[in-house]
């Protein structure tokens, strides 16, 4: 008896181990026979290796989804490979075992279309139904609601009746209900699933909708029943679309907004050194432009010495690019453009040659190419507030920094002695000189000021445009528009300046095109100013009128 | 002494003239014995940062050249200017390079407006220039070979690709591109091309915008929105140079990925995605002629070449340069078959001349200027580079004219007997 015992129990031993080998040999051998050139073939084994049910099958899906798969070109071998410096740091992917490093050619990227993709996507979201995350459980019936595959529809079924947690029980009910939609018998159940929809509402909503729509109508012998299915099928549509209008508006007011944030960040350090001190500071937008390089460099030198800091880079940048662009406005202030001041003509040419200078000497040193600025984990993707309305967190970051900016600079003019002196040279030289108040010095500072501030500026635009040498000439005419609309001299004019000016700009481009939206506005301007030629808030006083 | 010193100062004179007349004669021969070539592209502007690696590449190609003993036995110099992305200056360059250097030929421009620019001039000097970019065709001019892709061997494929069921069955379009000739040309005739192939007007949207574009949010939720209709959607963009980056960064912000709406686009090469974050773009697509990733002897020899010329390990290569690389040596073989660099006979020796591609096969000057090329479409990776997942059986005949254009279809470009034109519906003779 305990011999039967013992015996059973080591036959069972050797039954498990054996299956288990087994198992890693299929997904092994399919996973080598990926080498096959043909598209379908792979997809036909990708499916294989998903239904083998075996845990490393995630593991070789993510990895091949990933592009971390290779196969070794001389044995043919499945390899995770992590480049490292000029070579590909070996893994095995059923063991995680170290395998050395090798040279690129010595393996072969196991390639993967758009189709195969999708395929792969859908194959991990199935395996990923009953991931222990409940986050990945949502992400995985959020992607198979793109994939409604028939076979899914029961296995789905048991999941959304097994399912505790709340948040993903809903997403599985909207996958299932569209898969009800789709393939489902009867049609009590399918109208009850278009009205599941119709709560659940967004793009993906819409598409399934519509292409449903399309459908039935295409269907030549229409019952009562598919009539029936297909009003209600219309009506639900239709209030998706009213919906996703509704946001429509009120993403068009965040884009406004933020086009607005980025105006004024490009214009407020030019509120400074045009607007407050009255030099027409043509090499504005290459002080923002050195401020962008400053990221750069300082993102280089995280990513090369301290990569775990490498999140981080950005806010330190902040403080260096306005250090490193302030003093660049303090060298020019004190080099040119102090023997120029009451002879704007003079300024305007003077400091244009400037700004085509700095763009030579930034394309020597760094080169003409565009420079990668990284965006640290917590700027990439969008808020995603319902099905369909979603805000991308580095505009949402740069809105916040535009304020940020323009309330300190608001502080240290409106409540710093610096401030005060500033403001009084700018308003009359000679009485603020009889005060005792080194005119000349003040003069640097604040061109100084205004530089830095237009540094920081190029930080939060490194994040949605180019760091190339041209950086600064898309900005500059913005800016000037900006600060001449808004009153010269006028940091609230600045503001509801550019605001004006991104939200107006952002509600006409749906329906004129990007082009037409921004001569609509230059006109707009140019009238404006025929009226108010000062702008909207106008400073008065002595010194204006002088 | 005296003596003595009065006969070394006469000494050192004669030296002095000697020395002078022996350098003289050194440089007259030198000056018969180079040949000068012209490069004409902007070093400075908004282009340098595509055009300033094909002069590189001319640089490297010339001085690969004249290591293995030049041509014709004289060695062969390079003149390079900049015309600094003005496009008026590359004609004045051009005439420079022309009537001042002699130049024997020019190989430049990346524009089209800039090509436009120096046309004339190259015809009135019957001349000959090398224009290496893709471009919206409509033109073939005697003075020009154009080794960059027609849109018939880059658009139309790609769209072909898309429409079938390996690229995804799409069924409805947006035309994307910045807002001048190439973009508007080139969607012309993918329009066309549609309708032409039953897609309706309601499922196509074009949107332009200007150069340099850098707030896409609008242009990026419409195009969500467009492709929310229940029905497969795909991009072709023509956006150009550095609007591609915020265009791309916005995309992947926004969360629409390659499986969703696939992006294909004619502009956008290994250099542009080297100054980018290819994350969360991986599934997007170019069609070209040339990826820097295709597996060939010759390409890992060119990349090996390139990489040690720039003394840069990670410098990229892309498409107009494998144009510049098949032209510039199209033009050796053809003065050393006319023994000659005089323009008409090189032109003559020009037709039919064949050169080995990077990426395997072999491609034909055709009577029309323009080359038979083998066609790619690419899908971007995550380390930047683009990797092959189609490509055209044979090669593709670079068509001046486009089919699908009812005023262009009638014409017929070629420039040998018995029609000797650029742009003709009837023999000329």
């Amino acid at each position: 008896m305990r011999f039967w015992n013992k015996s059973l129990l080591l036959a069972g031993l050797l039954l498990f181990g054996l299956s288990q080998l087994v198992a890693a040999e299929t997904v092994m051998d399919l996973t080598k026979s990926l080498s096959v050139k043909s598209y379908s073939k792979k997809s036909v084994i990708i499916q294989k290796i998903a239904q083998t049910g075996d845990p490393q099958a995630t593991v070789i899906l993510q990895s091949l989804l990933d592009g971390s798969l290779f196969l070794t070109k001389d044995a043919g071998l499945p390899v995770l490979a992590a480049k490292l410096g000029k070579e590909y740091a070996l893994s095995d992917p059923f063991t995680g075992v170290d395998l050395g490093q090798v040279r690129k050619r010595a393996l072969k990227k196991i390639r993967i279309n758009n189709k195969v993709r999708g395929i792969l996507k859908a194959s991990i979201a199935r395996l990923n139904l009953s991931h222990p995350n409940p986050r990945h459980r949502i992400k995985a019936a959020k992607l198979l609601f793109k994939n409604l595959d028939k076979a899914l529809l029961a296995p789905l079924q048991q999941l959304v009746e097994a399912e505790n947690e709340g948040a993903v029980k809903e997403a599985f009910e909207t996958t299932n209900a569209a898969l009800i939609l789709l393939h489902g018998d009867t049609i009590d159940a399918r109208l009850k699933a278009v009205e599941r929809l119709k709560a659940a509402g967004g793009p993906d909503v819409r598409a399934l909708l519509s292409s449903m729509d399309r459908k039935l109508q295409a269907k030549a012998s229409s019952d009562e029943q598919s009539e029936k299915l297909q009003l209600v099928v219309q009506s639900a549509l239709k209030s998706v679309e009213r919906q996703l209008e509704n946001y429509g508006l009120i993403e068009s007011l965040f884009q406004g907004i933020s086009l607005s944030s980025v105006l004024l960040l490009a214009a407020i350090g030019l509120a400074i050194t045009f607007g407050v001190m009255g030099v027409i500071n043509m090499a504005h937008g290459e002080m923002v432009m050195i401020g962008a390089y400053t990221t750069y460099v300082i993102q280089e030198i995280c990513r090369t010495s301290f990569p775990g800091f490498f999140d981080y880079s950005l806010i330190l940048a902040i403080p260096m690019a306005f250090i490193v662009s302030g003093i660049c406005g303090v060298i020019i202030e004190r080099s040119v453009i102090r023997f120029l001041y009451g002879r704007p003509l003079e300024t305007l040419l003077a400091t244009w040659g400037i700004s085509l200078l700095l763009q030579q000497l930034v394309r020597t040193i760094f080169g003409a190419t565009n420079k990668e600025v990284g965006s640290p984990e917590w700027l990439s993707g969008a808020w995603e507030v319902t099905a369909g309305l979603s805000f991308t967190y580095n505009r949402i970051a740069i809105i916040f920094f535009a304020l940020f900016v323009l309330a300190g600079l608001m502080l240290v003019l409106k409540k710093t002695l610096f401030g005060l002196q500033m403001r009084a040279v700018t308003q009359n030289r000679q009485m603020a000189r009889s005060m005792g108040i080194k005119s000349a010095r003040i003069d640097a500072m604040t061109f100084g000021l205004g530089s830095g501030v237009a540094g920081m500026a190029g930080v939060a635009l490194s994040q949605v445009d180019n760091v190339s040498p041209n950086l600064g000439q898309a900005y500059i005419i913005d800016s000037f528009m900006v600060v001449v609309f808004g009153g010269v001299g006028n940091l609230w004019g600045t503001l509801v300046g550019a605001s004006s000016l991104g939200i107006v700009n952002k509600f006409l481009e749906p329906y004129s095109g990007a082009v037409l939206a921004k001569i609509f506005v230059l006109v707009a301007i140019i009238l404006f100013i025929q009226k108010r030629p000062r702008g909207l808030f106008a400073l008065k006083g002595r010194s204006v009128e002088g | 002494m005296n003596k003595f010193k009065k006969m070394a100062n006469r000494l050192s004179a004669t030296a002095l003239i000697c020395a002078g007349a022996l350098g003289f004669g050194m440089q007259a021969q030198a000056a018969e014995d180079t040949i000068k070539i012209g490069v004409l592209h902007s070093l400075s502007g908004t282009m340098a940062i595509s055009e300033s690696t094909l002069k590189d590449t001319v640089l490297m190609l010339v001085d690969d050249l004249n290591k293995k003993g030049g041509l014709l036995g004289k060695k062969v110099e390079a003149v390079v200017v900049d015309p600094a992305s003005n496009w008026p200056l590359f004609a004045e360059k051009a005439r420079e390079l022309i009537e001042v250097e002699k130049v024997d030929v020019v190989f430049g421009c990346w524009t089209s407006v800039s090509r436009k620019s120096v046309l004339p001039v190259f015809e009135e000097l019957n001349s000959m220039l090398f224009y290496p970019v893709q471009y919206e065709g409509e033109e073939s001019s005697r003075n020009v070979f154009y080794t960059g892709a027609a849109p018939n061997q880059q658009a139309i494929p790609a769209v072909e690709y898309l429409m079938s069921e390996e690229g995804g069955s799409v069924e409805r379009w947006i035309l994307a591109g910045t807002d001048y000739v190439y973009p508007r040309t080139t969607n012309k005739i993918l329009k066309a091309f549609l309708k032409s192939k039953g897609v309706k007007d309601e499922d196509i949207m074009i949107n332009y915008t200007p150069f340099g574009h850098s707030d896409w949010q609008t242009i990026v939720s419409d195009i969500k929105k467009f492709g929310s209709a229940g029905k497969k959607t795909a991009v072709v963009s023509t956006i150009n140079g550095d609007a591609n980056v915020p265009f791309y960064k916005e995309l992947g912000n926004q969360g629409v990925s390659s499986s969703d709406i696939p992006v294909i686009a004619f502009s956008v090469g290994e250099e542009e995605l080297a100054g980018l974050d290819t994350k969360p773009l991986v599934g997007h697509l170019a069609a070209w002629n040339y990826f820097m990733s295709v597996e060939s002897a010759e390409n890992e020899a060119f990349i090996d070449k390139w990489q040690a010329f720039t003394k840069d390990e990670d410098r990229v290569t892309n498409d107009p340069m494998e144009a510049t690389y098949i032209g510039f040596n199209m033009w050796v073989q053809a003065v050393k078959q006319a023994g000659t660099t005089d323009v008409d006979a090189v032109r003559q020796a020009m037709y039919g001349q064949e050169f080995k591609n990077l990426t395997g096969g072999t491609a034909v000057m055709n009577t029309n200027h323009h080359l038979s090329k083998p066609v790619l479409i690419g899908e971007i990776q995550d380390d930047g580079q683009l990797e092959t997942v189609w490509s055209t059986d044979g090669l593709v005949k670079g068509d001046a004219w486009s089919d699908f254009i009812p005023e262009s279809k009638v014409l017929t470009a070629n420039w040998t007997y018995p029609y000797v034109c650029g742009g003709c519906q009837q023999p000329m003779f």
